[in-house]
């Protein structure tokens, strides 16, 4: 059976081995099987326990897999949020000896959440609208690299809360190409106008199911991704030409950059011919600004709004206590006495339902809201206390959510791998009415 | 519906010297199914990408219809990529699913309804249309992704490798649906393969393309009677033609022990000694001591004929060969036989140009 698996892996991991392989995903035992719910996709994808974490498998052709991971790898090496790969898997046999499919296994991303499974109570409109925002980033920041997805959609994308926003990473690589070039404008509008229809498509299929809340509305939402996407390619990319009094030009845009999360290593200044003008165009623009600065100060790493956020806390916290002080011992002091024991009061039973980055945003978000009820100063020990037994104990755990990867039928061989409710067809009905 | 024209299109990438695509005059007829072939590398998915606008053209020009739409952006061309990753959606009808993306288009509800039904009547779809995906085979829900684009009714189809994820059964027989689709739907259509039997067996005409050059189009009986180069006819026809390197006589062409009779007027054409001679396995038969001598090496059943892989020394140099042989009386491992042309179908191409003499 198994004896001449054909494995290439980024990271050894034995328990790897002692996965079912000669077995089609679709009967893969239940002890195997990380949850339940699976979808309908172009290929069969499951989710299965892998010593300490949870990986996807998907079994595709050999030449699929394999090109789907070196391409999760190079964007990795761009530094573009993406799934981990993990490894691939070929010659796979039954044991008969009937060849069965490669597969692709990455690493499921803790904390992430499918957009249908946001809310357990359906998807609410604003939470569409920021899923809509995060992706937009993820492909401006996916088009800088150089890379075109071709099947932008809300389901190829997996999201990490972010301290009120949504951090989005892409999932599924396979349609994708990467230009060293860098893409043309023709590729991009492409993409985006696959972005538009999916979108759409996708969340009129969710309100079908009666899981969007009142007020989602599919196309608006979806339109949206066209005007954030053009707003922040523009700040990102766009030439910007001005007086040669007007300097301080070049410093509002440096700081307008960094306030979207980027910073500017690269930025062409020309000055014009009549020598009166001066044109300015980023030309590398790195994501990332506050939370390098946040790893930088106190080796915390998380998403950029979480970073944005904490540290916020931490410049009050050394305003208002030692303003003229050193910025990275103050920051060290800030970790120990005000992050880390917020991380530590937190229940054990608790941990899997939320990152202690979000936890500490809740906590600070919770402290605002009852500092405004009572009308006065609320100490964070208080607030914590108040946190864990009014709110976090009602929350789902999130570490290791997953819901159907895609619950679109996706083609070109649109084999069903896996069971969905749908309701029954109502044959009465005239198909004109929902057209 | 429209004809494409490419006149002179070229694309040169950032940074490259030599262009992806060079300088392609190509007219595609309305309603025509042409596969754009070749190998790796050869411009084939640039050329189809410069059609639907996702490269840039930096010389030339492309048309479709009358409107040149050199400089228009992708969804405003009237074309539709089909087969990318169209996704079916399991709540809404076939339907809905057909006509969403009218709906959000802002095209009214008769209209739409109008469309839809069009569509589902020219893909058997009309008694499904209330149902949800999930009742459908796979055939069927192919067909209603096909449907998303109908309805849409763009000047011209494009696709781009759109079996290359499917397994050797299935692309057969997805293969004959498209082109069947594509013949009932009439609409122009552009396909690109790296396949040649995919590409023959679909298209009303094929372009061959090599390093960015056209090098035929053609329909595929013409490629395969009379390809214009060397490249082409080792290119089209599995297993390929076998072409040799030989020297040129009086009379005609020196074919192992024999001269192959090759009219003057042909040979004329070129200067060299030599010419390459083409000749397809079929061409190539089992002599008793007439032509060139082969040492089998594998004999290929493929039930009523079979195929005969040898080797042959040519001027010094092994050289490879095939013949079509029957597939129960043929000539076997090990063994030596002669080969030569029969049938009179001969293809020579000069050695230095590559173009055809005959």
């Amino acid at each position: 059976m198994s004896q001449a698996l054909d494995i290439t892996a980024a990271t050894v991991d034995s328990a790897l081995l002692d996965l079912p392989w000669q077995l089609p995903l679709e009967q893969w035992p239940e002890e195997n099987i990380a949850a339940l719910p699976k979808g309908l996709s172009r290929h069969t994808v499951r989710f299965a326990h892998l010593s300490n974490h949870v990986i996807a498998i998907k079994e595709t052709l050999p030449e699929l897999a394999k090109r789907e991971y070196e391409m999760l790898k190079s964007l990795q090496k761009l530094d573009v949020p993406c799934v981990e790969p993990f490894a691939i898997i070929k010659n796979r046999k039954d044991e008969q000896g009937n060849e069965l499919p490669a597969v692709l296994i990455t690493r499921h991303l803790k904390f992430s959440l499918p957009y249908r499974a946001m809310w357990s109570q359906g998807l609410r409109a604003d939470t569409a609208t920021r899923l809509v925002d995060a992706l937009a980033l993820l492909l401006v920041r996916l088009h800088i690299a150089g890379f075109f997805w071709g099947d932008v959609s809300l389901s190829n994308t997996l999201f990490r809360r972010d301290a009120g926003s949504f951090a989005a990473y892409l999932v599924d690589a396979e349609t994708g190409q990467l230009y060293s070039t860098g893409l043309s404008n023709g590729q991009r509008e492409n993409d985006l106008e696959i972005a538009r229809v999916n979108i759409a498509g996708e969340l009129m299929d969710l309100v079908a199911s009666g899981r969007a809340g009142p007020g989602v509305d599919p196309n608006a939402t979806s339109e949206r991704i066209v005007e954030k996407y053009r707003e922040l390619w523009k700040e990102l990319t766009a030439a910007e030409v001005f007086n040669k009094d007007e300097r301080w030009r070049i410093t509002q845009r440096v700081e307008r950059l960094n306030k979207l999360g980027f910073d500017i290593e690269e930025l062409m200044i020309k000055t014009e011919e009549n020598g009166r003008s001066v044109k300015i165009q980023p030309k590398v623009v790195d994501a990332g600004h506050h939370t390098r600065r946040l790893i930088r100060l106190t080796g915390l790493d998380v998403e950029e709004n979480q970073a944005r956020r904490l540290l916020n806390d931490l410049d009050a916290y050394r305003v208002s206590f030692d303003p003229e002080g050193d910025e990275e011992v103050l920051a060290h002091r800030w970790l120990s006495e005000v992050f880390e024991p917020v991380v530590k009061a937190i229940p054990r039973q608790y941990s899997g339902k939320l990152e202690p980055a979000e936890v500490f945003h809740q906590v600070l978000e919770h402290r605002g809201r009852l500092a405004e009820t009572q009308q006065k100063g609320i100490p964070l020990a208080e607030a914590v206390n108040s946190y864990v037994e009014n709110v976090l104990a009602h929350r789902r755990d999130e570490e290791a959510l997953i819901a159907t990867p895609t619950e679109a039928i996706t083609l070109a061989t649109a084999v069903p791998s896996g069971n969905i409710d749908v309701d029954e067809d109502d044959e009465d009905g005239d198909w004109r009415d929902k057209v | 519906m429209a004809s494409v024209k490419f006149q002179k299109a070229t694309r040169v990438y950032p940074g490259s010297t030599t262009p992806a695509v060079d300088s392609i005059d190509l007219e595609i007829a309305d309603g025509e199914f042409l596969v754009l072939v070749g190998p790796s590398g050869c411009g084939k998915s640039t050329t189809l990408r410069m059609l639907a606008g996702l490269e840039e053209v930096n010389g030339g020009q492309i048309l479709i219809g009358d409107r040149d739409v050199t400089n228009i952006p992708p969804k405003d061309r009237d074309i539709a990529m089909v087969f990318q990753n169209y996704a079916l959606y399991p709540h809404m009808t076939v339907a809905e699913n057909m006509g969403f993306a009218l709906k959000i288009a802002g095209v009214d509800k008769e209209e739409r309804a109008a469309r839809v039904l069009d569509a589902a009547k020219l893909l058997d779809l009309e008694p499904y249309l209330n149902r949800k995906p999930k009742a459908l085979s796979g055939g069927q829900r192919q067909r209603v992704a096909m449907g998303r684009a109908i309805v849409r009714k763009p000047q011209v189809f494009l696709m781009d490798e759109p079996l290359s994820n499917l397994d050797a059964k299935l692309r057969v027989q997805t293969r004959t649906q498209i082109a069947s689709l594509q013949r009932r739907l009439g609409v122009t259509t552009v396909y690109v393969t790296h396949d040649q039997v995919e590409a023959m067996t679909m298209g009303d005409r094929v372009a061959v393309l090599k390093d960015g050059v056209l090098q035929q189009v053609a329909t595929p009986r013409e490629l395969y009677e009379t390809p214009k180069n060397v490249f082409v006819a080792g290119f089209i026809g599995s297993p390929a033609m076998n072409l040799l390197q030989l020297p040129i006589v009086d009379g005609g062409v020196q074919f192992g022990n024999t001269v192959v009779k090759i009219d003057n007027s042909v040979l004329s054409k070129t200067k060299a000694k030599l010419v390459t001679l083409g000749v397809r396995p079929e061409n190539l038969v089992v002599s008793t001591n007439d032509g060139i001598s082969v040492e089998v090496e594998v004999i290929e059943e493929l039930g009523s004929d079979g195929y005969l892989y040898g080797s042959a020394t040519l001027d010094g140099a092994s050289t490879e060969l095939v013949s079509r042989v029957d597939g129960r009386n043929h000539p076997n491992k090990g063994e030596t036989v002669f080969l030569k042309p029969e049938g009179g179908i001969m293809h020579l191409f000069d050695v230095e140009t590559g173009e055809r003499l005959n």
